[in-house]
């Protein structure tokens, strides 16, 4: 083998590896906004807001009543699905108590049974107290609460994500 | 003319290469005898291919927008000529794709032809059903009715319990904080684009493991699989005994499958697609989410199963599965392959089909959940014969305060809690007030609900139970 032919082939992998570098840096360019549409959902901002539910006397101390609010951040096109419901409890005068909708199960819609004084979930069975405590069935955790405040005599909840169960039982808001 | 025509496929027939390169594919030796349950993998395909024609049917009326997308289902389903029975075949094909693919797995797990050298074939199928099963699931989601929105929910939930990512994972699948304007555009993207392209990709890849490493033949007891001359004698079997696949062994395979799409297409003009439940307004709790068929075992699994190892079944209980699956080949890849040599394997396929159907049964039921709609309980399905007004009130009681959601007197109520028809005679008063007062194990307790007259009247009427 003599010297240039030598030559030849460092020249072709070089290049080979020119091009090969090339289209790496392509297609990760390309990955990067790609990448990102897919994550969105984690790179957004989380800013909660309060939403105003309804007036202080619109609700009966002892009473539990559905209030539904916008969520912290709707886009133009989500429609009904920009839509939260919460458990509103009036305990006295000033304390009121809101539970998120979700079983603390697997999420599913828990429903105030008004004669019964319970929450109870249609999937797999789990049921509730007024206070959210856990009366029967799969439910490893208490319901969750949102953050209410009364301000100018109106109650305001404070928005949150869905509230999900993990793996070590607690409840992240 | 017929001489022009000539021409234009030779023609095509030289620059493409048909004749040269794809005949010999068609036509490629497979093993003789290998009949009707060889069926069930191209029957998988042609269903694949119906939810792809008529998915993108349903696309051109289908509105991918969270606000949108509900009107849209209501306009297909009412208005669009044949709308209804285009979602019913969408539906009823996913069922059969479902079904189907099972049946193969099965197949080719008590003939044992995922043993070398068929292993890859095997994983690449795993990845197919895995594939077929999300389809499944988010096909539901696209349905963006109140069943849309809460099973994605309860989907979210079921990643939440994933060990520090959870919640991420949760709000990933989401699309935020909360069910939204992103929701079911992300469920679009992965339903039409996606994995339907990784179904593509698979699938090619499948077909093509079926080329390189052939059909397998049809398991003998005593013939067994060895890896260092299984080639050879295969190249042998075939060169002495094989067929064409085409046509000798195709026909069964467009027979079937023609079979099966026309039965979905009756299913669908027959039954129609699956009614739409209620708007998506996660705002409207009175909902029932119901699963589609297909995913009601996982469903039931999660009601009977002990509530304490949840978190780690929901987390452990998949990833071993997929392990599992994935594991097969390489646990064994030699050896014997008929399944009456196999009787641990023959065994092991029955407890899991009986598994999974006696969930799928028992969750059609729903034993554990509380029956809402469930008629107050008439005076002429009491026991007593003249009620007083203490038990008239029970009665009214019984249903009222809840009881009657988890407690079947005759035949009103759910069916959590016992039977109470006769409990009379099973508890006296006073263990009847104690169990009300206290609850049980998934009964609340009525102690700090009712009042102590209202405890006396329901215990009253059901004394008179017996």
């Amino acid at each position: 083998m003599n010297e240039e032919s030598k030559n030849e082939i460092s020249r072709r992998s070089f290049f080979l590896r020119i091009s090969l570098g090339l289209a790496g840096i392509s297609a990760l360019a390309a990955a990067i906004p790609v990448v990102s549409a897919l994550l969105a959902p984690l790179l957004e901002k989380k800013n909660q807001q309060w939403r105003t539910v309804g007036k202080v006397d619109d609700f009966q101390t002892g009473s539990t009543n559905l209030v539904t609010f916008t969520n912290a951040d709707p886009q133009l096109y989500a429609g009904t699905t920009a839509k939260s419901a919460a458990w509103l409890r009036r305990n006295d005068d000033n304390q009121f108590i809101a539970f998120a909708a979700n079983c603390t199960h697997l999420g599913c819609p828990v429903r105030w049974e008004k004669e019964a004084h319970l929450f109870m979930c249609p999937c797999h069975g789990g049921v509730y107290y007024a206070d959210g405590t856990v009366a029967g069935g799969p439910p490893p955790k208490p319901l969750t609460r949102y953050e209410v405040k009364t301000f100018n005599n109106e109650v305001q909840i404070k928005t949150a994500p869905v509230s999900i169960t993990t793996i070590n039982g607690s409840k992240k808001a | 003319m017929t001489k022009s025509i000539k021409k234009i496929w030779k023609w095509i027939d030289d620059r493409s290469g048909f004749t040269e390169n794809i005949v010999p594919i068609i036509k490629h030796p497979v093993p003789p005898k290998a009949k009707w349950s060889y069926v069930f993998g191209s029957a998988t395909l042609f269903c694949f291919i119906l939810q792809v024609i008529t998915g993108i049917a349903l696309s051109l009326l289908y509105q991918p927008s969270s606000s949108e997308a509900y009107q849209s289902l209501l306009f297909i389903t009412n208005k669009a000529k044949f709308g209804n029975v285009l979602r019913g075949i969408h539906y009823f094909g996913a069922s059969a794709m479902i079904i189907l693919v099972g049946i193969h797995m099965i197949r080719v797990y008590i003939t044992a032809s995922y043993k070398f050298p068929r292993e890859m074939n095997w994983i690449s199928g795993v990845i197919l059903l895995l594939c077929t099963i999300f389809m499944g699931f988010t096909g539901q989601l696209l349905r963006w009715d109140s069943n849309g929105i809460w099973s994605s929910v309860v989907a979210a939930e079921q990643l939440g319990r994933t060990p520090f990512i959870g919640k991420y994972l949760a709000r990933l699948l989401l699309g935020g904080d909360t069910i939204g304007g992103q929701s079911l555009s992300r469920f679009y993207s992965y339903h039409v684009f996606m994995v339907p392209a990784m179904i593509f990709i698979f699938i090619g890849f499948h077909l093509y493991l079926v080329i390189r490493n052939g059909i397998s033949e049809p398991p003998k007891a005593g013939r067994l699989v060895d890896p260092k001359t299984y080639r050879a004698w295969y190249k042998n079997m075939l060169k002495e005994k094989g067929v064409p696949f085409w046509p000798n062994a195709a026909w069964r395979d467009v027979m079937f499958s023609a079979f099966i799409i026309i039965g979905i297409i009756c299913l669908a003009f027959i039954f129609g697609p699956p009614v739409l439940s209620g708007k998506p307004d996660p705002a409207v709790l009175t909902t029932i989410p119901q699963p589609d068929w297909y995913m009601v075992p996982f469903f039931s699994l999660f009601a009977l199963m002990p509530h304490k190892i949840e978190s780690v079944a929901m987390l452990l209980g998949p990833i071993l599965t997929i392990i599992i699956l994935f594991s097969i080949p390489f646990i064994s890849n030699s050896g014997e392959r008929s399944p009456i040599k196999r009787p641990w394997a023959m065994y092991g396929v029955i407890c899991v089909t009986v598994f999974v159907i006696s969930l799928l049964v028992i969750g059609l039921k729903a034993p554990w959940s509380p029956h809402f709609n469930t008629k107050p309980l008439p005076l002429s399905a009491i026991k007593s014969k003249n009620p007083d007004s203490t038990i008239v009130q029970g009665v009214n009681l019984f249903y009222t305060k809840g009881c009657e959601y988890c407690h079947k007197i005759n035949s009103y109520g759910g069916i959590d809690g016992p039977d109470l028809t006769t409990i009379g005679n099973r508890l006296n008063e006073q263990e009847l007030k104690i169990r009300i007062v206290n609850g049980g194990k998934n009964m609340p307790a009525f102690g700090g609900i009712l009042s102590k007259d209202e405890i006396n009247k329901v215990v009253a009427f059901l004394s008179t139970q017996n």
